[in-house]
């Protein structure tokens, strides 16, 4: 029998008959062999996707009428991009840390993390600030509409994952939780701070390239 | 028993009210009598089903109704029914869908020999544009739209000095000839719907959508609004005009050209400065 | 354990199966629990009680109710339209006060009655109790999403007191229109419709994250996802599809909002307004229509499936049979949840879209088509040779039958191109959009409050009023809507305030009106019936024994009815066999509920097919 079951046997399984009756006995109700919060978190970034595909979609559709002007992109962008690059690998290594229970690594790196986070979203407003010293609000062109949105939908993710660094964070420091719990806290915090890094490159890439 | 009897009584009238209630399609005057004819097919085969099932339903409730010392039967499932039934019902839906494809091929497919008509919607009328002699519609963009220029026509565009503008709600159309009717609208969504056509489709600001047909009857009919437009769309209405030839040309002959409009308005304006002049 | 065996469990189990034949108490051994048992929130005050409340119990009857009074809200503006249409000379109406209602009304009923009721209300209620599960994943964030849901109908109320009122655009709140000038409610209704949207949508989401945690990881043991009653399985994929089709909304919500609120040209095209040539360029109003749809079409499916989830339960409870064919109940389900994603168009095909797209929607539509009528034949199969109980949620789920197969087949019209392009925009589409999704998943609620009211209270629901409320609501209904399909075949187009005495519709167009008028009005005054039933039979209502259906699924098994907080008191249940094991040969009694250990039951053999 294989390991895993593919979910079409999962979905041919007859739960009347004899064999399967003593198999299914056994079984723990449990699904998938993750913590909740690992699989609430996966349900949410697929939630996410969907999100940001669709806004990707009216984007692309938007962009062929003629309107269109393109927009400039700001150095600062690079800079942005590139704090969130760091901040995704401080957290890999933040993880790592907590792994081997080093205790001040893992902490400084959360700390910097914080750090990095908030810098990200006040470069994204010097951005908006810059742009809209030189001309491009929202209003004069869709593409410039499309930046401002996306920007700020990108940007309350961040913030909702800053509150969750948050809370992870100071249920670290005051050492309020056995390893494994806190553990696989800051490991969802890490993927959900990858994710946000990815789409906004898609994002960013999206805007470079039109 | 009594359930299984209004089940029953619910199919047969149903059914009595298919066949003997007043109401009914009106009569066809264009083309689009084969759409007449896929909702037909659709009714004769949905209508079995729905009188099948039904009666299947009052049956198992008159016959199986509980007894005490009874045992329903043990059965999770019966795969050969399952899938027999299966594909009975996908051959049914294929015979509903191949025909209605093959007319909604018909339905976006325009004869060449259709000859064009604009109709213009706006909250919360219709006027309508005819392409005048060299059979072709003058650009427009709602940025000229003013009291001289109804229709936005750009005037710089050639083709469009003879179109024929109709500022009223009132249209005469050709019988047995094919028309394609060009669907613009200023300012919301509208949908140019006349009953006895059969046809539809929405008017898009920006776009110019487009269905066509043949009208098949003299006669006068309705236009309304089939697409929600605010608070007057209850009141859009309209009129088309099916005609003969003759009869057609004589409407036509009353219509002016834009390059006659324009002339006039100068004229008017021309009067006005004298008279303010004065 | 998880479903990912492994070969030294298979072993174990095989050898369990030996000594049954051997010593009878072995047969009921389960291995050890390998999962920590849930921590539960434990309340001190009144307000976290039952005001706050994170016990998922309590918030499915809070949400329930809420919906409930929306729904009402709804109901009352659809007799002020009926009023309107079928007596036109009270002229007590004003156009613009019509198209409010008729967008108020849509849009209650649809997102904040039968998505939050099926979800939020019947989703919290029975995934805990069903699964085995002492309470959602994430109590907090349950007790969160009820919370935004609130606010996202307070919100919506208060777009009735703004300067010019709620807004009208139609439940599909289509741009242009529905912020420009001509519509009622076009600067402040539509903005606070807009927000309230995206809070649903927000609160929505906590509480979908809840529903498939829960379902997924927080089984009782032995509950494999093929042993999970149908209803469960409706909700689950309803919650699913919900979580992909919100974002759309949501997308188009935001969009529209800033187009309105800072002049942005996302939906709108350069356009005239009162005469004046606005500022938008460029925008695409058909853009929207697809957002709109893609989180529309499967929303007939968010309410659609957790109906035929129930109905299937209570169908195979009160005629003690087997569902039949629960494997491909459970396919039809997934299978209608995943095609969903792919039919929306059918609902623009005469929008001014790429008219060639109409071949490939009309094709899906009618695909889809196959596994719908699939669950249709197998409620009816299921009838056949049963023993059949004509209690009030068979009463309902018989009527469900009768509305869904009525309303299904005309659906059969709509989603093939051509016959729709006549029909589109009438009456025809108003009739059957009522049969298929609001009467038939109504009285599929009705059952369902009639069945699972004496958990929730311990007590039962007076019977001769139910029967009364039965019938005038089944027959009334039946006599509103079908007619209707007809005035569409007329032409009467639909959000018409007034249809006049046009050339092409007779004067008896115009009786028909009154009489469904009439109808509406009568079935209306039932539901009070109803309302007083479910108040009053909280108080009056003869004590339930436990149980009382005899049902099988275990949110009838709890140590205590109604279920305490926590629901299984010290132990959590286990679960040996599924459902829908009714009648089985050789058994006494002609149920065996799921957590029954198979010593009890010996004797009782189960064929294979
Ligand atoms: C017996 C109860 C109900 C009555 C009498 C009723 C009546 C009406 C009426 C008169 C309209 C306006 C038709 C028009 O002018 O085009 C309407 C629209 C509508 N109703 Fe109902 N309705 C009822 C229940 C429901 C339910 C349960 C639902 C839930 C799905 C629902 C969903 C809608 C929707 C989506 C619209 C379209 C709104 C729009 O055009 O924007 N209705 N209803
Ligand atoms: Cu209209
Ligand atoms: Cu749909």
């Amino acid at each position: 029998m294989n390991k895993k079951k593919s979910i079409f046997q999962l979905l041919t399984e007859k739960p009347w008959e004899t064999d399967q009756i003593e198999a299914d006995n056994d079984h723990q109700g449990r699904t998938v062999n993750i913590t909740k919060q690992k699989l609430g978190l996966r349900t949410i970034m697929a939630a996410s996707t969907v999100l940001f595909s669709l806004f990707i979609v009216a984007y692309s559709d938007r962009m062929l009428v003629n309107d269109w002007r393109n927009m400039p992109e700001p150095w600062l962008l690079w800079f942005n991009t590139g704090i969130l690059v760091i901040s995704s690998i401080v957290f890999h290594q933040a993880t790592k840390y907590a792994e081997k229970e080093i205790f001040d690594k893992t902490k400084n790196c959360l700390f910097f993390i914080g750090f990095l986070a908030y810098s990200f979203l006040i470069g994204q407003l010097i951005v908006w600030y810059q742009l809209m010293g030189t001309g491009y609000y929202a209003t004069s062109n869709v593409a410039n509409a499309f930046f401002y949105l996306f920007t700020t939908i990108h940007g309350l993710h961040i913030i909702g994952g800053i509150y969750f660094w948050g809370k992870t964070t100071s249920k670290f420091i005051k050492r309020s939780l056995k390893k494994e719990d806190i553990n696989n806290l800051i490991d969802i915090c890490a993927v959900y701070w990858h994710f946000l890094l990815v789409v906004w490159l898609v994002l960013f890439g999206l805007m470079l390239s039109s | 028993m009594i359930v299984a009897l209004s089940i029953f009584l619910i199919t047969i009238g149903s059914i009595a009210f298919h066949f003997w209630s007043p109401w009914w399609w009106t009569e066809v005057a264009s083309n689009w009598g084969n759409m007449d004819d896929t909702i037909l097919l659709t009714f004769w085969i949905t209508g079995a089903v729905f009188v099948a099932i039904c009666f299947f339903v009052a049956y198992c409730v008159w016959k199986f109704s509980y007894k005490k010392e009874r045992r329903a039967e043990y059965k999770p499932e019966d795969k050969k029914l399952e899938s027999r039934l299966t594909w009975a019902t996908a051959i049914g839906v294929a015979a509903l869908l191949a025909p209605g494809l093959v007319v909604w091929n018909q339905y976006v497919t325009v004869p060449e020999n259709a000859y064009k008509v604009e109709v213009f919607a706006y909250q919360w009328g219709w006027k309508y544009r005819l392409p005048g002699e060299d059979g072709k519609l003058g650009k427009t963009d709602i940025k000229y739209i003013n009291d001289d220029n109804p229709f936005g026509l750009i005037i710089e565009d050639p083709n469009g000095k003879d179109d024929l503008l109709v500022d009223a709600d009132e249209l005469h159309v050709l019988k047995d000839r094919p028309v394609k009717f060009e669907l613009r609208t200023i300012d919301v969504l509208h949908n140019f719907y006349v009953p006895q056509f059969r046809g539809k489709m929405d008017m898009v600001p920006g776009i110019i959508t487009y269905y066509w047909l043949t009208p098949t009857r003299v006669g006068d009919f309705e236009v309304l609004c089939a697409e929600y437009c605010g608070t007057g769309h209850y009141a859009m209405r309209g009129r088309v005009i099916v005609d003969e030839e003759k009869d057609y040309k004589k409407w036509e002959a009353k219509q002016v050209t834009f390059e006659k409009m324009l002339a006039k308005s100068k004229e008017n304006d021309n009067l006005q400065l004298v008279k303010k002049e004065k | 354990m998880s479903d990912e065996q492994d070969h030294k469990l298979e072993a174990k189990s095989d050898y369990v199966a030996d000594a049954s034949s051997v010593s009878t108490p072995d047969i009921d051994s389960v291995p050890d629990a390998e999962l920590p048992d849930q921590e539960l929130y434990h309340s001190h005050s009144w307000w976290t009680t039952y005001v706050f409340s994170q016990d998922a119990k309590y918030i499915g009857i809070q949400y329930a109710l809420t919906a409930i009074g929306t729904g009402l809200l709804g109901l009352v503006l659809s007799w002020l339209m009926r009023i309107q249409l079928a007596f036109p000379g009270l002229g007590w109406l004003e156009p613009s006060s019509y198209y409010q209602f008729v967008t108020m009304h849509g849009m209650i009923m649809v997102v904040y009655l039968l998505t939050a009721l099926f979800l939020g209300g019947f989703g919290n209620l029975l995934i805990p109790l069903m699964c085995g599960a002492r309470d959602m994943a994430f109590p907090y964030v349950n007790m969160l999403s009820y919370w935004a849901f609130v606010v996202a109908v307070l919100v919506l109320l208060a777009s009735f007191f703004v300067p010019g009122g709620p807004t009208g655009a139609g439940w599909t709140l289509y741009p242009p229109q529905a912020i420009t000038a001509g519509t009622p409610g076009y600067n402040g209704g539509i903005i606070l419709m807009l927000i309230s949207l995206i809070l649903f949508v927000a609160g929505f989401t906590m509480g979908g994250l809840n529903y498939i945690i829960t379902v997924l990881q927080l089984r009782a043991r032995g509950m494999t996802l093929m042993r999970m009653p149908l209803t469960i399985w409706g909700i689950f994929t309803a919650t699913v599809l919900a979580m992909f089709a919100f974002p759309a909304l949501l997308v188009g919500c935001l969009m529209m909002t800033l187009d309105s609120l800072l002049g942005t040209s996302f939906f709108m095209p350069a356009m005239v307004s009162l005469g004046e040539t606005l500022t938008h360029e460029g925008g695409s109003p058909i853009l929207f229509q697809h957002l709109f749809w893609f989180f529309g079409h499967p929303e007939v499916y968010i309410v659609a499936l957790p109906a035929f989830g129930i109905v299937s339960d209570l169908l195979s409870v009160h005629s003690r049979k087997t569902i039949f064919g629960y494997r491909m109940m459970v396919w039809a389900i997934v299978g209608i949840g995943a095609l969903s994603f792919f039919v929306w168009a059918h609902h623009m095909y005469v929008s001014g879209m790429n008219p060639w797209f109409g071949f490939f929607f009309a094709t899906t539509t009618l695909i889809i088509a196959v596994p719908t009528a699939i669950k249709v034949y197998n409620w009816i199969l299921t009838l056949w040779r049963g023993n059949i109980q004509l209690s009030l949620p068979m009463l309902f789920s018989l009527g469900f039958i009768v509305t869904f197969l009525n309303g299904g087949l005309t659906g059969l019209f709509l989603g093939n191109v051509t016959v729709d392009v006549p029909l589109s925009d009438t009456y025809f589409v108003v009739a059957h959009f009522h049969m298929v999704m609001g009467i038939a998943p109504i009285l599929v609620i009705f059952g369902a409050i009639y069945h699972w009211y004496p958990l929730i209270t311990g007590r039962m629901m007076d019977e001769t009023l139910g029967k009364i409320h039965f019938w005038i609501t089944f027959l009334g209904s039946y006599a509103i809507y079908f007619p209707m399909h007809y005035q569409g075949f007329v032409g009467v187009p639909r959000r018409y305030f007034e249809i006049y005495d046009s050339p092409y519709i007779d004067t008896s167009t115009l009786l028909l009106n009154k009489f469904i008028t009439i109808a509406v009005l009568i079935v209306g005054a039932a539901q009070l019936l109803f309302l007083y039933n479910l108040f009053a039979s909280a108080r009056l209502g003869k004590k339930s024994e436990k149980n009382p259906w005899k049902a099988n699924s275990l949110e009838w098994q709890t140590p205590q009815m109604p279920p305490e907080h926590g629901n299984w008191g010290k132990e959590l249940p286990k679960v040996y066999r599924w459902p829908y094991d009714f009648s089985v040969p050789g058994a006494k009694e002609d149920y065996i509920p799921q957590n029954q250990p198979p010593s009890e039951i010996i004797g009782a053999k189960v064929e294979k097919t």
